[in-house]
């Protein structure tokens, strides 16, 4: 898919420079978007490494986990054929909790322990069980509290106000999540009414 | 409303970065400053593995707008989306996001640079790329990291959420910075 969106932008880009006489502006964009990525790139440098080191700050204080607390009766509603004490259920909300902290690096490690934890507990091990499906939802649609890197990139573009988009950021994450979980429901149940048709 | 917006947002920050040494340093006797060391040197190769798709997407983006075939593509759109209130140099953005977290990323300072972060379009492309996953990435490894082959709806969804994340972001920054 990648592959073909990226040989479709440098292609069509020469074709129209070519009908238009631009083809000298295409290799001043080739060089100029070049130089563009690696600006951006020791721009967000500042900012990573400085959240990094905060995020690890609060992993080892515990913060995951007094989060993870929190988000716990959450978790028990949305993913409902998980047992109570099931170790999947501990990676789950571990992973919703990295994923608000903006934890990337951790959230993704502590996803896939949840999904190989939530594979002991299906029946079919090709098929992906319903609360497989949940967590690739909720993954998918994002969950951040502070969006760190867009914060850094809009402080290096010479923004006014680098943190302003913090409200809308929550405010659309929290739509969009609430819309992922409502629609996998939908469509688990719509797949269930047809499979007893049958 | 705005007024509440900006005090949130300027004070979030802060109060994240006063908090979080100060408690685990007094409540869990946590080691802050060499935790904080260890923990940012963890930020460099982060950012190293992203710069050679940042390289390579901007150079896409940027031929592609340098040739004049990103106005053709807007120009045909317009008609279309201006009414929605869908600014249509924000599309590409939009297309791109589920596919690409880079390659969004790389289009959202592609915007930055033309319009600025403080224009309508730029805390649009700011809010689309905070409040979104890459769905196909996290689709892709998280199934196949335990051998999934049947994903049932979970690509419908994934993608369907990213749909209505696109619509959310436009919402609410119509709604808050209109």
């Amino acid at each position: 898919m990648i592959n073909v969106i990226w040989v479709f932008m440098l292609v069509s880009g020469v074709i129209v420079a070519a009908v238009t006489g631009r083809m000298e502006a295409v290799t001043n964009a080739v060089l100029s978007g070049a130089k563009q990525g690696t600006v951006v790139c020791f721009g967000l440098l500042s900012i990573v490494v400085f959240w990094s080191g905060l995020m690890k700050i609060a992993e080892h204080a515990g913060l995951v986990q007094s989060l993870a607390k929190l988000i716990y009766p959450v978790a028990r509603f949305l993913y409902p054929s998980v047992p109570k004490d099931h170790p999947a259920m501990g990676s789950i909300v571990a992973n919703m909790s990295a994923n608000m902290l903006g934890l990337g690096s951790a959230a993704t490690p502590l996803g896939l322990k949840a999904m190989k934890e939530l594979q002991d507990l299906n029946p079919d091990k090709e098929r992906a069980s319903d609360a497989m499906c949940t967590l690739l939802a909720i993954n998918t649609s994002g969950l951040t509290i502070i969006p760190a890197t867009v914060i850094g990139l809009r402080m290096q573009y010479g923004s006014a106000n680098p943190t302003e988009v913090v409200v809308t950021t929550v405010l659309a994450t929290f739509l969009a999540t609430t819309t992922a979980v409502f629609l996998d429901r939908y469509y688990r149940n719509r797949e269930r009414r047809r499979t007893n048709r049958r | 409303m705005m007024e509440i917006v900006q005090l949130i947002a300027a004070w979030s920050l802060p109060v994240i970065i006063a908090f979080i040494p100060t408690y685990a340093l007094l409540m869990r006797r946590v080691p802050v400053y060499e935790t904080f060391i260890d923990g940012a040197k963890s930020g460099l190769p982060t950012v190293i593995k992203i710069m050679p798709h940042l390289v390579g997407m901007l150079v896409a983006v940027s031929v592609f707008r340098e040739s004049g075939a990103l106005d053709l593509l807007i120009g045909s759109l317009n008609p279309l989306l201006e009414p929605l209130g869908v600014p249509s140099e924000f599309l590409p953005m939009a297309l791109l996001r589920s596919i690409s977290g880079s390659g969004s990323m790389a289009i959202m300072t592609d915007i930055f640079q033309a319009h600025g972060p403080d224009s309508f379009l730029g805390k649009l492309a700011s809010t689309m790329q905070g409040a979104s996953d890459t769905t196909l990435y996290v689709l892709t490894v998280y199934f196949g990291s335990v051998g999934i082959r049947n994903a049932r709806y979970a690509v419908k969804v994934g993608l369907l959420a990213d749909l209505a994340s696109v619509i959310a972001a436009l919402f609410v920054v119509h709604w808050i910075f209109g």
